[in-house]
């Protein structure tokens, strides 16, 4: 069996490729994502941010990051 | 000598809009939306006057995410954000968003993490409310522990179902969404309004959505809701920043004559000088 060197996680619905063992954290850092304005939702669960930094994902994750944008 | 109201006075009549466990120095609250750009947004809600901003939750852009965020342009520190779940169509749809919103709200430490301005949508043309689905919403929110503002139709009964299922306040819209039209049903406001506060004076009612122009905000006010929520009208003015200061006057002028009372209406006039020594002669018989 060969070691995973990556894998595959899908942000918004978009792939997004990452070293293998990395962190939510790693992740928001990699799409250079200010942590402070963000939720991130994980297979349909909140992330709390206190927790981003011990979240290890794992391939095939689904994600949603959101932000606040203008409205009424 | 002048009568001088003073100034706790002025606060009781014009600020202080309790919802829930929050308490607001303005009774107009702004949203942040479709505003030309991000400065005349800021200068925009300065001028209001408001101190509750509502604000809506949207996908991070991956490709972008260092530009400009909306959180460069508002003062968390100064404003309770109130963040919506517009653009939903379903009651599982709202509820998600409204707990994503409520975690970048945690995350911020701005107060606004504990509530949430419940839109359900039911039909895309109208805007208009899915009153099940906002009723059903309104539950699960309020037993996850969140104080739930409704936006909902005019109709009194539907207002009355969201209040007893626990919403911290009901916002009933004047008109559709960004259509500009005022408070097209003042009679159903009215109702609403007895409906609401019998036996619970206190019980926020809030206008939300439809109103065009600063007459719109005071008619609303003067009917004796607590307080008006409006974007569109001063986002999508000629001159945003003078509109901005106009809804902020007509709040407190609508409010101020609301508790002034207004005179009955009459079909007949009655002269506001005496007839008692008036130097003329009457061309018709008394009374006719």
């Amino acid at each position: 069996m060969t070691e995973i060197s990556h894998l595959v996680v899908y942000v918004n619905g978009e792939s997004v490729e990452l070293a293998a063992a990395s962190t939510l954290s790693q992740l928001l850092a990699q799409l250079e994502i200010t942590t402070r304005h963000v939720a991130v939702e994980l297979n349909l669960e909140i992330i709390p941010f206190e927790k981003h930094a011990e979240c290890v994902l794992t391939d095939g994750d689904k994600l949603e990051v959101v932000t606040l944008v203008g409205g009424g | 000598m002048a009568i001088e109201i003073d100034s706790e006075q002025q606060v009781a009549d014009n600020g202080a809009l309790k919802v829930g466990s929050f308490e607001l120095s303005s009774r107009l609250i702004v949203g942040s939306g479709r505003y030309e750009n991000a400065t005349v947004m800021k200068e925009c809600l300065e001028l209001s006057g408001a101190q509750c901003i509502t604000v809506a939750v949207r996908r991070e852009r991956l490709h972008d995410a260092a530009g400009e965020n909306l959180l460069d342009f508002i003062d968390s520190e100064k404003y309770i954000l109130l963040p919506n779940t517009a653009g939903c169509y379903s009651a599982d749809d709202a509820v998600r968003v409204a707990k994503m919103g409520r975690e970048i709200l945690r995350a911020l430490g701005n107060p606004g993490a504990d509530w949430v301005k419940l839109e359900c949508l039911g039909d895309s043309k109208t805007l208009l409310p899915d009153p099940v689905a906002t009723l059903e919403a309104t539950e699960t929110l309020v037993a996850d522990g969140f104080q739930v503002l409704c936006y909902t139709s005019d109709d009194p009964v539907t207002a009355r179902r969201l209040k007893a299922a626990g919403a911290a306040a009901v916002m009933p819209a004047g008109s559709p969404i960004g259509s500009g039209q005022g408070v097209l049903n003042p009679n159903n406001m009215r109702i609403i309004l007895e409906y609401l506060k019998d036996e619970d004076p206190d019980y926020p009612v809030i206008v939300d959505a439809g109103v065009g122009t600063a007459s719109d905000v005071a008619q609303a006010m003067e009917l004796g809701v607590d307080g008006v929520l409006l974007n569109t009208a001063i986002a999508h003015a000629r001159d945003p920043h003078r509109m901005a200061q106009a809804m902020k006057n007509a709040t407190h002028a609508g409010r101020l004559a609301y508790l002034a009372g207004r005179i009955p209406k009459r079909l007949y006039a009655t002269a506001s000088s005496p007839e008692e020594g008036v130097i003329a002669t009457h061309p018709y018989p008394r009374g006719k």
